[in-house]
């Protein structure tokens, strides 16, 4: 059993990840929100729970990895960051810009605590099987997380990586399938569908564990469970909402880019200073 | 021991060097090992040796995280498909962060003789020297293959390697210290100069030896690293001369050609010619000279360019 009061130190640092999200993309710009705000809790619970990070060591060779393939949800990557003091908070206001350290996609040559280069779609798992075979090499316990998108499981190469894991016994890996069921440009069941997910996974020699992604108590029993898998990988196929939290963007394919008029900016914080003052009750 | 010919066996044996000098390097195929001779290093590190099957994109982003996590990964393909099929993955996983993944390019250029314009690389000069970081190199002779290896462990970013399929020629000197981006001038001459890489250097030696009998004095350059190209020896070297040639087995849109032209733009020099192959892509063919000859990838080739500019200077 998950405590009560992890849960909800969880829950509301979601909510500042989502809402420091919504700050970056602000008022008449371009960004990448739905699928930013889906991994609220998941990232939470990632960088605030249950990965090895120090945020005075990122580059502590033991330390847990995060890969994000899907790498233009970033934001919400940048969130966790700045609220461990990794990335200074005042580039919360410069992201997309040139002068900024915050780049459109995960760069590691610009952004402290980037772990790789991703956003090219299909990518990440394939780094993220590399990683986890170098550090096993190195006798390391240190583990891989690489999240995914489910409109990315599309790209060829992300089959390649789930064929390449389970041969080489990886079980340091762990991977999480964002299933929020909209791509860019519409539904994934309409764009491009892709049936039975859990099945493939399992046909390809994964440990699959399915999740409500926005339960925090679930999710990191699930990435427990993920742990005590020996011999093979395991991916958490964890279902989400897109634009979670903010009701204008939910299940809401203009939101997987779209641009917040000042109206929808001030809706979408008020209605995350609601939920926070809820959760702040608890 | 006599030094071996083959170039890949060449590259495989320097492998296991390097291998035994680091155990950092790690080794990846996509099962062509017994080809690229990348077999060699399983035999001796098969902990440290990674069969990642027919998947080249797969394996290129994988070579990546290894990097990433303090590895030096020497990645193995035909040339074609580690240069082409990956070349997604080696822009945004490897040359953005500027990664220390080694790419071996094997078969490269016609070498593959047998197996067709499928397999043969003639473009991935132009596309590997495009990407922002990549260091291109292009030895002539298993020596210098030998001899690029440890330098190449050692190098800061990524390295795509153009490895011959066939025996070639022993070229360049076994004496002389190595390292990278240096042009090797080995032949002097005042008439023309010539700068070549991979089996076109020994073809330009060919050339020049045949025009000096003629009178002709050729100068000639083995430009094994293509990128960073050292601008001021290229320079350096075109000085002088009424001629300038520049030889390589690849596409001559973008590959050695365009990058010694590069070099001296914005200064005088000689009237300028490439020979290489003429934006096209090859064939299968019953052996290599036929498919060399068959592109005009031949000493004689070299010698006619020297002449027509020399006769037009």
């Amino acid at each position: 059993m998950v405590n009560q009061d992890t849960v909800n130190r969880l829950r509301r640092i979601a909510v500042q990840l989502r809402t420091d999200v919504v700050e970056m993309i602000g008022v008449g710009k371009a960004g990448h929100l739905g699928g930013s705000v889906s991994l609220g809790e998941i990232v939470a619970i990632l960088y605030f729970h249950q990965m090895r990070f120090d945020p005075k060591r990122i580059t502590d060779p033991n330390r847990d990895r995060f890969l994000l393939s899907k790498g233009h949800a970033v934001l919400i990557q940048y969130a966790a960051l700045i609220e461990h003091g990794v990335i200074p908070r005042a580039e919360i206001k410069q992201v997309k810009t040139l002068a900024g350290l915050l780049q459109g996609h995960p760069d590691m040559a610009k952004t402290p605590g980037m772990e790789a280069v991703t956003g090219s779609l299909g990518q990440g798992l394939s780094i993220g099987v590399g990683m986890a075979l170098g550090l096993r090499l190195d006798q390391r316990s240190s583990r891989v997380y690489v999240i995914m998108g489910d409109g990315e499981l599309s790209e060829g190469q992300l089959w390649e990586a789930a064929m390449a894991a389970p041969r080489f016994q990886v079980d340091n890996l762990t991977g999480i399938v964002d299933r929020n069921r909209i791509q860019a440009t519409g539904p994934t069941k309409d764009i491009f569908d892709i049936p039975n997910i859990e099945q493939k996974w399992e046909a390809f020699g994964w440990q699959v564990i399915t999740v409500n992604g926005h339960d925090v108590a679930a999710v990191i029993e699930a990435l427990e469970a993920a742990e005590k898998v020996k011999g093979r990988p395991t991916v958490i196929v964890a279902d989400t909402v897109k634009g979670k939290g903010i009701s204008f963007a939910e299940h809401n394919a203009a939101f997987h880019n779209g641009i917040m008029t000042e109206e929808q900016y001030r809706q979408a914080m008020a209605e995350l200073d609601a939920r926070r003052a809820e959760l702040e009750r608890l | 021991m006599a030094p071996v010919k083959n170039l890949r066996e060449a590259y495989g044996q320097g492998l296991v060097a390097l291998g035994k000098q680091n155990r950092n390097v790690v080794a990846l195929e996509a099962d062509l090992g017994k080809s690229t001779r990348s077999i060699l290093f399983q035999a001796e590190f098969p902990e440290r040796y990674f069969e990642m099957g027919i998947a080249e994109q797969n394996m290129a982003s994988t070579a990546a995280g290894l990097a990433l996590v303090g590895k030096i990964p020497f990645m193995h393909s035909f040339a074609v498909f580690a240069s082409g099929r990956a070349f997604d993955q080696l822009r945004n996983a490897v040359c953005i962060p500027g990664l220390n993944v080694r790419i071996c390019g094997s078969s490269c250029g016609l070498s593959d003789f047998g197996d067709g314009k499928t397999h043969q690389a003639l473009e991935d000069v132009a596309i590997m020297r495009a990407l922002p970081g990549m260091t291109v190199l292009s030895p002539a002779d298993a020596i210098e293959v030998a001899k690029m290896m440890p330098c190449v462990l050692d190098w800061k970013g990524p390295v795509y390697l153009r490895i011959n399929r066939n025996d070639l020629p022993f070229v360049t000197p076994e004496s002389e210290s190595y390292h990278i981006g240096k042009v090797w001038k080995l032949r002097e001459g005042s008439d023309a100069a010539v700068f070549a890489n991979g089996i076109m250097v020994s073809r330009a030696l060919e050339a020049a030896e045949a025009l000096a009998k003629g009178g002709v004095s050729v100068r000639v350059l083995n430009v094994s690293t293509i990128k960073p190209l050292d601008r001021d020896a290229i320079i350096a070297h075109a000085q002088g001369v009424r001629a300038i040639v520049t030889a390589e087995e690849a596409n001559i849109i973008g590959g050695l050609g365009s990058a010694v032209v590069e070099a001296v733009r914005g200064v005088r020099h000689a009237p300028v010619d490439f020979v290489g192959v003429r934006d096209s892509f090859g064939a299968s063919a019953e052996n290599y000279e036929i498919l060399l000859d068959h592109y005009g990838l031949t000493a004689r080739a070299v010698t006619e360019a020297v002449q027509r500019l020399l006769a037009t200077a």
